[in-house]
């Protein structure tokens, strides 16, 4: 048996493009725990909700993370329209599930870049984000924003897509599946990405249930938890099956987020048929009372929104509970045993987003 | 010869940003605005670096990271602050565990707008950022 | 959607709620905190399918809680970050960070412990 040296991974490291900080305890190469400290991007967001009122709250909410930026602004209006009991047009309950799914394309995009630069794999990573620029232009097109969008508003969304760019949309969609079949076959044949992935930090359905994973990380745990079945938004009116695996390891998360790529594409498609005419926004009134928790489904998992409003401008309470918070636990659990050359693939594979975490 | 004036290699280090300026650094590499094909490098490496960009504002927490950063770096250098967050601290420069912009710390050489700052943008910094590591160099020269 | 229930209950009923709520499978989603006048307004929130069921205290600045990571092992997280960023005095967390989970060298505006941390 090997003398323990602890390393320190992080803040800076070359294959995270945030900080995050992990002390491991190495028994040779061997990782035996794993102990995180965060707070290198600690914003406390949560406190500003003393400062902005409900209204502009929305910014802020939008800013939580520049990734799944459009799904924390939805959140959060979705959960101080509960509390007011607003009902929005049916409409931009369509518009913003065009928008969710387009956010969870991009992501899977953007974090298949970052798996095939974790694993060494250039051409794949410049492949995975030359595609994502399609649906960044097509953000653009829309809302004129390319990450950062500020359509979501509370009681509606701010901008129409009118039916010319919705089909425009639908033939930018084709191209895209097609193209993008091409570079998903390479990352679930290629040897070479196969013989880094398959195997590796395996977390079994018990395992997963019993650390209390969400998203493709339970899902390729064979756990069928998505939040878009309790049919927020449109989603009610969409037809959809969560997508899972079973083998719980890198690969079969790398396979869950890979058909969540086709499969969000299916659902754009569906909301662009079935989108009705008709208003974007109704008009809010007064200021919110009372609390309310809203869930929904991130590209990273289960998100859960707290608000608390007293009836003034100015809310209690905001919380966020990101899905990588929750998914850390497991993270922490598959790290046990692996080799530290694998250390850095096995935490992209929970598709770790430090800013929403830390706040 | 002088590689660095086209060719710089870049150190990206996130302050406490909300990620969306990172992506959007990371963009200017890839394919459709590809400054590498002027051999513009993402480096981990403080050492090889002669450009720093950062994102995000500046908390205690990471006070002592990008000051270590820049003081690892190999002279000429220069600093970009991308974003709004980190000229100023942006829209969380009322957040209790918010310093405000780079510039508490570090001296930054160009600021460069925008929440998210699009890729245009950080890449016409950078440029900015060359004509001013060129300056450095000739100084550095004179008075060796 | 879910329907959503608030359950108010006594700190030293929680062990024996989460318990049962971990016989019924129910799996725990969150822990927050709100800032009351008279202490921290704990919420557990509990998933069990059909049902979304909040179990909620309020923990002053002297009270002990006990930790439910016993029975929700992951519960650790969020008992770590509740201790270090409100001040909640919960006892029993396995695995304890004690205090270095998150790296921030002021004090939170919402711990509600005197002094600095």
């Amino acid at each position: 048996m090997g003398k323990e040296t602890v390393i320190p991974f992080g803040p800076q490291h070359p294959v995270l493009p945030e900080p995050i900080h992990l002390d491991l305890v190495l028994e040779d190469e061997t990782v035996v725990e794993a102990i995180p400290s965060i707070g290198y991007i600690h914003r406390g967001l949560e406190k500003l909700v003393e400062k902005k009122d409900f209204q502009q709250y929305t910014y802020v909410a939008e800013r939580i993370c520049g990734i799944c930026s459009f799904m924390h602004g939805m959140g959060y209006c979705m959960s101080v329209e509960s509390i007011m009991g607003v009902q929005i047009p049916e409409r931009a309950e369509f518009l913003r599930t065009i928008w969710a799914e387009l956010s969870r394309l991009h992501s899977h995009m953007l974090w298949l870049g970052l798996l095939a630069d974790a694993l060494g794999f250039e051409s794949l990573f410049m492949h995975s984000w030359r595609l994502r620029e399609q649906i960044l232009d097509i953000f653009e097109e829309t809302t004129s924003g390319r990450v950062i969008f500020s359509v979501c508003d509370i009681g509606g969304v701010r901008k129409d897509i009118d039916s010319e760019t919705l089909k425009k949309i639908n033939s930018i969609l084709d191209g895209f599946e097609q193209e993008v079949s091409e570079i998903t076959k390479v990352f679930l044949n290629d040897s070479s990405v196969i013989l880094r992935t398959q195997g590796l930090g395996v977390l079994s359905q018990q395992a997963a249930f019993d650390l209390g994973a969400v998203g493709p990380m339970a899902r390729a745990s064979g756990i069928d938890i998505d939040m878009r079945k309790s049919g927020y938004a449109a989603y009610g009116r969409l037809k959809m099956e969560p997508i899972l695996e079973t083998a719980g390891d890198c690969y079969a998360r790398t396979s869950v987020r890979i058909k969540e790529v086709f499969q969000s594409l299916d659902l754009i498609r569906q909301c662009i048929a079935l989108i009705p005419e008709g208003e974007i926004k109704v008009k809010v009134m007064g200021n919110p009372k009372g609390e309310y928790f809203t869930r929904l489904e991130q590209p990273r998992g289960e998100v859960l929104y707290y608000v608390k409003a007293n009836g003034t401008k100015f809310l209690d309470r905001v919380r966020v509970r990101t899905p990588t918070f929750a998914n850390i636990p497991a993270l922490l659990e598959t790290l046990k045993g692996c080799q530290l050359a694998d250390v850095p693939v096995l935490i992209l594979t929970i598709d770790p987003c430090i800013s929403c975490t830390e706040r | 010869m002088n590689f660095s004036k086209k060719s710089p290699w870049i150190l990206h280090y996130d302050g406490s940003s909300c990620n969306g300026c990172d992506i959007e650094v990371l963009a200017c590499l890839t394919p459709l605005y590809d400054v590498e094909r002027f051999g513009v490098i993402n480096t981990g490496n403080p050492k090889h670096a002669d450009i720093l960009l950062i994102t995000g504002s500046i908390n205690e927490q990471n006070k002592s990271v990008v000051k270590q950063l820049y003081e690892q770096m190999a002279n000429p250098k220069v600093v970009v602050a991308v974003g709004i967050c980190a000229a100023t601290g942006g829209i969380f420069s009322e957040c209790y565990n918010v310093l405000g912009g780079v510039d508490r710390i570090i001296p930054v050489d160009v600021y460069v707008p925008g929440c998210a700052a699009r890729p245009e943008a950080i890449i016409d910094g950078v440029v900015k950022a060359l004509g001013i590591l060129e300056e450095r160099q000739k100084f550095a020269r004179k008075k060796a | 959607m879910a329907q959503q229930t608030i359950n108010t209950i006594s700190a030293n009923e929680l062990l024996a709620y989460a318990l049962r709520l971990k016989n019924t499978n129910h799996r725990m989603v969150a822990i927050s905190c709100t800032t009351v006048e008279n202490g921290i307004e704990m919420s557990y929130s509990f998933d069990g399918g059909n049902d979304f069921i909040n179990l909620r205290f309020i923990a002053g600045p002297e009270d002990e809680i006990e930790s439910i990571s016993s029975i929700y092992p992951y519960s650790f997280l969020y008992e770590n970050e509740i201790k270090e960023l409100f001040g909640v005095n919960i006892t029993g967390i396995t695995p304890d960070y004690k205090d270095k989970l998150y790296k921030i060298s002021v004090k939170t505006p919402f711990n509600m412990k005197e002094g600095d941390k």
